[in-house]
């Protein structure tokens, strides 16, 4: 079995598993009780919220516990332009964001937000003078991907951050879901105010996430009840859930700097060898790319039928993000990037693990060696 | 020392087999329920299952379930979801002064957004009258929101006759059902409910999960959007390990129930008869004919409960003063305040609340370190 749709959600590690384990069976009380079993949770709660902070460097207090990578985005993009909309009602993202953050610009502009959609060059990249550009007097809120879920493509966050900065009036959040395994933003350097992780994209649980909120920062709350989390998000905390993602995380820093650049050359590996196979083109950029995510187009070819086929050979790989998988529409992403209407509805993903290896892609490529030609074949001939 | 925990309505212990289930998931079944190939469709297959036992645990089909991140997530849901997308046809809200916080701080940013609100008063059993629900209906309301089992005096709501009358109004009705699911059997169609949230760590499955039944037809503006999960009305990948493990604690819930609430409605019995042996002086507050077995409210007259609650922990006893979301508050708890409108008397109680693993002897102990404290 080759699972290489990690960007959709990865295995959760062995070590992981047995810390929530441990944390379910053991420390099952809840954290705002003042009795002894709550206060041993809370305890252990506080422990991983300090070691997230360390790994993320950010204070704990800072990190805001969520269920997951589409509450945070939505936590961050609809609390700020809530809670702020006295001051302004524009809105700044770009036309590359996940559909949780979309989504929740759509809801804004029905409520009667203004947003500008700052596009993208071919790689899928945003000049971060054109961010700048589109601030206004009114502006509030700028969100954008830190990389890319579909192709990978890296954002210069950091450079989007130290220009935004000169406006001190406004915040700005980025999806850092994808990037906070294998292309870590150092939080203290990175002039962001809001950052959302998702805990089952680096082998962590599912129902984990969280949204870094810089202090000062006040957003309105998307749940409204008890005072968990300093008031930004009422609900019991998942403890075990919130020790297995900072244990994932630890995880996932240790690996990378065993991996020593191992799975970029992974990736280039992959995607010289894909560009060799006739009717493939690579959508993802070969530079400012993140190393785990590799999209490629087969224009001839309807790309379920591909994926069915890996599937058919035990190797799993999707067409784009699993939460529009099943909408059969082109990718939003690579037609954002003026990539086409055709490469856009062929296109299929390619993500690693950390435990991604070299023989799981020689045998990818090796399946699509031998049938991708007879499949264009057959399909082009039904048409 | 013994350690014994009665505090099962702040959270409870997970059940071994749920825990199982949960595992099993996360070991074997880690695809993400909306990927397309064999991982993803063996998630989602799993997600179903799961789903269709917790809809048929209270009579509902699998659409009208929308699984959530947390009972909190639900109640804002319901009430903030319901109330937007039915802003055409009014703005009042109806609801009671014992709601948990998941409810009554939704109402409260509502109407700070311009909605109005009318919380209804209870007796002294903590209970609402259905006369005074109806007469507080007026052209404007759209929603009525009122608790099943109340989470710190356990006193149960008439919801029957509370969802009859919204029902014949044409007015939708939220139950937060977090307490009574799995202790009163609940059946959506026989109880015309609109809405009704269920959370898993309440009865022994995982934290993390939880569900509204929407009724079909029903509409709702999301709160969290993005992806196409939970038929567009949550967005974010589906935790299907905890859900599978709430699905486990459902079922076991059920096949157990009429046990538990025979054994936990004993188990009450025992407490105060074992107070009364001690020459405690106490009162129960609460309702005695309409209330969950498993929660026990008790006025001990002079003792302050934050120091005994101290005093009970350092003796393996660990009970609280209310709900937990509110534990570390030193406020008086609302429910008291609006059952007795005395400060002094919600400064003196402490909730008892019962699970799988108490015993009698556990609630002799209790009795005998009550009196303890007391003659301090």
């Amino acid at each position: 079995m080759v699972y290489l749709d990690n960007s959709a959600t990865t295995k959760p590690w062995t070590e992981v598993l047995d810390t929530f384990y441990k944390a379910a069976s053991s420390y099952y009380g809840n954290p705002s009780s003042l009795h002894h079993p709550g206060l041993e949770a809370e305890t252990l709660m506080q422990k991983a919220r300090e070691s997230l902070a360390s790994l993320l460097h950010t204070k704990p207090e800072e990190l805001v516990y969520t269920s997951g990578g589409t509450e945070s985005n939505n936590l961050a993009i609809k609390g700020i332009a809530m809670k702020h909309r006295d001051r302004g009602q524009h809105l700044v993202t770009s036309t590359v964001e996940h559909p949780s953050v979309k989504e929740a610009f759509l809801e804004l502009e029905s409520f009667g937000f203004d947003v500008t959609y700052v596009p993208v060059d071919a790689r899928g990249r945003i000049d971060p003078e054109e961010v700048e550009n589109a601030v206004r007097e009114d502006t509030t809120l700028v969100s954008i991907i830190h990389v890319n879920n579909e192709i990978g493509t890296i954002q210069p966050i950091e450079e989007i951050g130290r220009r935004l900065a000169r406006y001190p009036k406004l915040y700005f959040h980025t999806d850092h879901v994808q990037g906070a395994a294998h292309v870590p933003l150092d939080l203290s350097q990175s002039f962001v105010d809001l950052c959302t992780i998702s805990g089952h994209k680096f082998h962590g649980l599912k129902g984990t996430g969280a949204l870094y909120t810089k202090q000062g920062v006040y957003l309105s709350s998307l749940f409204h009840g008890g005072t968990q989390e300093q008031a930004a998000r009422a609900g019991t905390e998942n403890v075990p859930g919130i020790v297995a993602m900072s244990k994932a995380l630890r995880m996932s820093r240790e690996k990378q700097s065993d991996d020593k650049g191992r799975l970029s050359s992974l990736k280039e590996y992959l995607m010289e060898r894909l560009q060799k196979i006739d009717g493939a083109i690579v959508n993802t950029p070969i530079y400012g790319s993140a190393p785990h995510i590799i999209n490629v187009s087969f224009p001839e070819m309807k790309p379920e039928v591909l994926v069915q086929e890996l599937t058919r050979h035990s190797i799993h790989v999707s067409t784009k993000s699993a939460c529009s998988s099943k909408l059969q529409e082109p990718s939003a992403v690579i037609k954002a990037a003026g990539l086409g209407e055709k490469r856009a509805a062929s296109a299929i993903r390619i993500s690693f693990s950390f435990d991604t290896t070299q023989e799981e892609i020689d045998r990818l490529l090796a399946v699509l060696n031998s049938n991708v030609p007879e499949m264009q074949k057959v399909m082009g001939e039904k048409k | 020392m013994q350690k014994i925990y009665v505090d099962h309505a702040a959270t409870t212990p997970v059940h071994p087999e749920a825990a199982e289930a949960v595992m099993d998931i996360l070991q074997n079944n880690f695809g993400n329920p909306s990927s397309i190939h064999q991982h993803g469709r063996q998630a989602r297959k799993q997600l179903d299952e799961a789903r269709e036992k917790l809809a048929s645990s209270i009579g509902a089909v699998p659409d009208e379930i929308i699984l959530t991140s947390s009972g909190t997530e639900a109640d804002n849901l319901a009430i903030v979801g319901y109330v937007h997308a039915n802003k055409q046809k009014g703005n009042h809200i109806i609801t009671t002064k014992v709601e948990h916080h998941a409810v009554l701080h939704t109402c409260e940013k509502l109407e700070r957004d311009g909605f109005s609100v009318t919380y209804l008063p209870v007796d002294k059993d903590g209970r609402v009258n259905p006369e005074e629900v109806e007469a507080s209906i007026t052209d404007e309301t759209t929603l009525i929101t009122i608790m099943h089992g109340n989470n710190e005096v356990g006193t149960i709501q008439p919801v029957t006759a509370i969802a009859a009358i919204a029902h014949n109004y044409g007015i939708a009705f939220h139950t937060d059902a977090v307490q009574s699911y799995g202790l009163i059997d609940i059946d959506v169609k026989s109880i015309p409910v609109t809405m009704m949230t269920v959370s898993s760590h309440k009865i022994n499955g995982p934290k993390g999960a939880a569900l509204l039944y929407t009724e079909k037809g029903t509409k709702l503006t999301p709160s969290v959007t993005g992806g196409e999960q939970e038929r567009k009305r949550r967005a974010g990948t589906e935790n299907l390990p905890a859900v599978a493990g709430f699905a486990v604690a459902a079922v076991l819930a059920q096949k157990d129930m009429q046990n538990h609430y025979k054994l936990y409605g004993q188990l009450s019995e025992h407490f105060i008869t074992s107070l009364t042996k001690n020459e405690v002086p106490f009162e129960v507050n609460g309702s005695n004919q309409n209330k969950l077995p498993h929660i026990l409210n008790i006025f001990l007259p002079g003792i302050d409960v934050e120091s005994s609650l101290v005093q009970l922990d350092m003796a393996g006893i660990s009970a609280s003063s209310g709900s937990a979301c509110t534990a570390g508050s030193v406020e008086p708890s609302h429910v008291l305040q609006a059952m007795f409108h005395d400060d002094q008397r919600a400064s003196s109680s402490i909730r008892f609340s019962f699970g799988l693993d108490n015993t009698f002897e556990d609630v002799e102990y209790i009795a005998k370190e009550i009196k303890r404290i007391m003659n301090r």
